[in-house]
C-alpha cells in the first residue's frame, strides 16, 4: 500500500564485507518504525544509503512511491527525509541559535545573497523550539559547550526546525541518561501524534519495545524478522541473532531482550 | 552597537586623511602595499577563513589581474588614471578564472585541496613565464605615468582603499547572511551541512569566485603602482603564505582578524626591507612569527582578545553581584565578539 519510506532489496559492501545484501524495509505514514539488530548488522549503512551517505550496489530507495535510490545527501533532505547521526553532529564554532539557523536556511526565500540570515519569524521559531526540547538558555552560547546529552536534543531540534516528513533518529538514546531518554521518548511521541513519521535506530531494548511499532529486525545485511514488538521479541530468528553462535557481542542480549 | 560603530568611524576617517596628514610618499607608497594586503586578506579570509579551504593559490587571481591590466594597457594604449578602468574588468577575469579553477580544485577536502591550489598556482606562473603576451621571464612594464609628483601616490592609495573598504564590508555581510552561515557550517561539518540541505559545492564556489575578484582587482593596481610584473613577482607563492599568516594571527574566520593581520604585517615587512636590508633575516622572523602565532594563539589575536575582555567583564559583574562565575554568560560574549 502506501508506504511513506521503502527500500528495495538494497546490497551494499565494503572492500570484502557485505553491510547490507538485500535489505527490503518499509515504513508507512504515520508510524514510529523501529530498526534494531545486533552490532555491524548494517543499520547505520542503511541510514547512509537512505539518506545518500552511501551508494546503494544495488536496490532501490523510495519516497512516496518515488524512487530516490542515490540521490546525494542535500537533495534528499530536499525531498522530506531528515536524520539524526549515531555520534550527534552538531556545528560546534556556530552558536546553538545559529546551528537551528542552518537547520532552517533552506526555508529563507530571499533573493539578496547577502540579506542577514533568520528573520525574526525564523529566529523566534528556531527559540520556541529549543525551548520544546529545554536547551533555550544556552541559545547564545557555543554548541561545543553542550553536554552530551544537550547536543543529542539540538540536533533533534534542528531536525525539527527543518521540517522533514519522516525522521530517521539513529541511537537518540545512547550515551543518555534515564530522565533524558524518557524525555526524548516523549517529544517523539507528541510529533508522531502531531503527524511525523520515524525510523529509528536503537540499543536499548526498552525504549525501542516501548516506543516502535513495527520494529525490523536486521542481521547480516538482510531483514529477518518485521512486525509489532511482542512477535518480534519471541521470534526464534531474532533470539538466535542475538543470543545465537555467531560472531556477535553476546552483551546485546544482556542488555535486552 | 554604538561601542563598534565609534572605532569604525574613526578608523575611516584615518584612512581618508592619511594621505593628505602623511605627505612623505615613502610612507604613502607603504600605505598602499598594505591596504592591497588588507584586501586581499579579506578576501581570501572570505573563502577559506568561513569555509575552512585553506587555499594558497590565490596568487594566481593576483597575477592574473596584473597580467591581464598589463595587456589590456599595452594593447589598448591607455595612460594616466584611464588605467583605473580597468581594475573592475580584472576583478572580473579573476572570478571567471575561479570558476573552473573551484571546480576542478574543490572536489577534494583538507589537505589535498592545499596541494591543488598550489599546484594551479604553478601551472599560472609557468604558463607567464612562456608564452608571448605575457612578455615571458621579462614581463610587462607600466607606462611612465604623469601624475604631479607632490601627490603621485594619492590616486593609487585612494582606490587601493576603496578596494580594501569594500571587500571587507562585503565580507562582513555575508559573513551575517545565509550564505555566510552556510560557509561556517560546511567548516564545521559539511557532510552534516549537506543532509541539512546545504548545496555545499554551490555555496564553496560562489565563495571561492567571490574572493578572487579583490585579489585580481589589487593585482592589476599592484603592477600599474610598481610598474613591473614578471613571473616571480606576480606569481609569488610566499604572497598567499604572507595573507595566511596575516588571517591565522588577527583571527581566521573573523572579519577585522585578517585586516588587523595585514595591518601588523605587511607594515613590518616593508620596514625590514627598506632598514634591516636584509630580507632573508626577515624570512626568518616570518617563519619564527608563524610558528608562535600556531603555538600561543592559535585562534588568532582578535578571538582571543575577546574572550580575555569577556572573562574580565563577567569576572567584574559577578563580583558586583556577588556570584559565581557564569559560564553561560561568558560563551555568549565570546560568541558576539568572535563576529566581530
Amino acid at each position: 500500500m502506501s508506504s511513506l519510506l521503502r527500500t528495495e532489496a538494497v546490497s551494499k559492501a565494503y572492500g570484502g564485507v557485505q553491510a547490507l545484501s538485500g535489505a527490503t524495509i518499509e515504513v508507512e505514514h504515520g508510524a514510529i518504525a523501529g530498526l534494531i539488530g545486533p552490532n555491524g548488522s548494517g543499520k547505520t549503512t542503511l541510514f547512509n544509503v537512505i539518506t545518500g551517505y552511501a551508494r546503494a550496489d544495488s536496490g532501490q530507495v523510495f519516497l512516496d512511491g518515488k524512487a530516490i535510490t542515490n540521490a546525494p545527501p542535500e537533495r534528499v533532505f530536499g525531498l522530506g527525509i531528515g536524520r539524526t547521526f549515531q555520534l550527534t553532529r552538531i556545528f560546534p564554532s556556530m552558536t546553538v541559535l545559529e546551528n537551528m539557523l542552518i537547520a532552517g536556511q533552506h526555508k529563507e526565500r530571499s533573493r539578496n545573497p547577502l540579506a542577514r540570515a533568520g528573520g525574526a519569524a525564523a529566529r523566534r521559531y528556531a527559540m520556541d523550539l529549543l525551548g520544546y526540547v529545554g536547551i533555550a538558555s544556552h541559545a547564545a552560547a557555543l554548541a561545543q559547550t553542550l553536554s552530551y546529552g544537550q547536543r543529542k536534543l539540538l540536533e533533534l531540534a534542528y531536525v525539527l526546525v527543518a521540517d522533514p516528513e519522516i525522521l530517521l533518529l539513529d541511537e537518540p538514546a545512547g550515551g543518555v541518561n534515564p530522565s533524558l531518554i524518557n524525555i526524548i521518548a516523549s517529544k517523539i511521541r507528541e510529533l508522531n501524534a502531531a503527524g511525523k513519521t520515524f525510523l529509528i535506530v536503537e540499543h536499548n531494548m526498552d525504549f525501542v519495545m516501548g516506543l516502535c511499532d513495527p520494529i525490523m529486525v536486521l542481521d547480516y545485511g538482510t531483514v529477518i524478522a518485521s512486525g509489532p514488538p511482542e512477535l518480534v521479541r519471541n521470534n526464534p530468528k531474532v533470539l538466535d541473532a542475538y543470543l545465537g553462535t555467531g560472531d556477535d557481542e553476546p552483551e546485546e542480549s544482556r542488555a535486552g531482550i | 552597537m554604538l561601542t563598534r560603530r565609534v572605532p569604525i568611524a574613526a578608523l575611516l576617517a584615518f584612512g581618508v586623511a592619511f594621505p593628505l596628514v602623511f605627505t612623505n610618499p615613502a610612507v604613502t607608497t607603504d600605505a598602499i602595499y598594505t591596504l592591497i594586503f588588507v584586501a586581499w586578506a579579506a578576501a581570501w579570509n572570505t573563502f577559506s577563513g568561513y569555509s575552512g579551504y585553506i587555499s594558497l593559490g590565490h596568487a594566481v587571481f593576483f597575477g592574473s589581474g596584473a597580467y591581464f591590466t598589463g595587456i589590456a594597457t599595452r594593447d589598448w594604449g591607455l595612460t594616466g588614471s584611464e588605467v583605473f578602468w580597468l581594475l573592475p574588468l580584472a576583478g572580473l577575469l579573476g572570478g571567471v578564472i575561479a570558476i573552473p579553477f573551484g571546480i576542478f580544485a574543490l572536489r577534494v577536502r583538507r589537505h589535498t585541496f592545499v596541494v591543488i591550489t598550489i599546484a594551479v598556482f604553478f601551472i599560472f606562473q609557468l604558463t607567464a613565464y612562456n608564452l608571448a603576451i605575457t612578455g615571458g621571464t621579462s614581463g610587462l612594464l607600466a607606462p611612465t605615468i604623469n601624475f604631479v609628483t607632490a601627490t603621485y601616490n594619492n590616486p593609487f592609495y585612494y582606490v587601493a582603499f576603496c578596494i580594501a573598504v569594500g571587500t571587507v564590508v562585503i565580507s562582513w555581510l555575508i559573513r551575517r547572511s545565509r550564505f555566510g552561515l552556510q560557509l561556517r557550517a560546511i567548516r564545521d561539518d559539511e557532510d552534516r551541512a549537506r543532509g541539512l540541505g546545504v548545496r555545499a559545492m554551490r555555496v564553496k564556489l560562489g565563495a571561492f569566485v567571490f574572493s578572487a575578484v579583490p585579489v585580481a582587482m589589487v593585482g592589476g593596481l599592484w603592477w600599474y603602482f610598481t610598474t613591473l610584473v614578471d613571473p616571480s613577482s606576480g606569481f609569488d607563492p610566499l604572497f598567499d603564505v604572507a595573507v595566511a599568516l596575516m588571517a591565522f594571527l588577527g583571527g581566521l574566520g573573523t572579519v577585522s582578524g585578517p585586516v588587523l593581520g595585514a595591518l601588523v604585517i605587511e607594515p613590518a615587512y616593508l620596514y625590514f626591507q627598506q632598514h634591516v636590508a636584509s630580507t632573508y633575516l626577515f624570512w626568518m622572523l616570518y617563519g619564527a612569527l608563524f610558528l608562535v602565532v600556531i603555538l600561543a594563539l592559535p585562534r588568532g589575536i582578535i578571538p582571543t582578545a575577546a574572550e580575555h575582555i569577556g572573562n574580565w567583564r563577567d569576572r567584574r559583574r559577578s563580583d558586583d553581584a556577588g556570584t559565581a562565575h557564569q559560564p553561560v554568560e561568558s560563551s555568549a560574549g565570546d560568541t558576539a565578539k568572535e563576529s566581530a
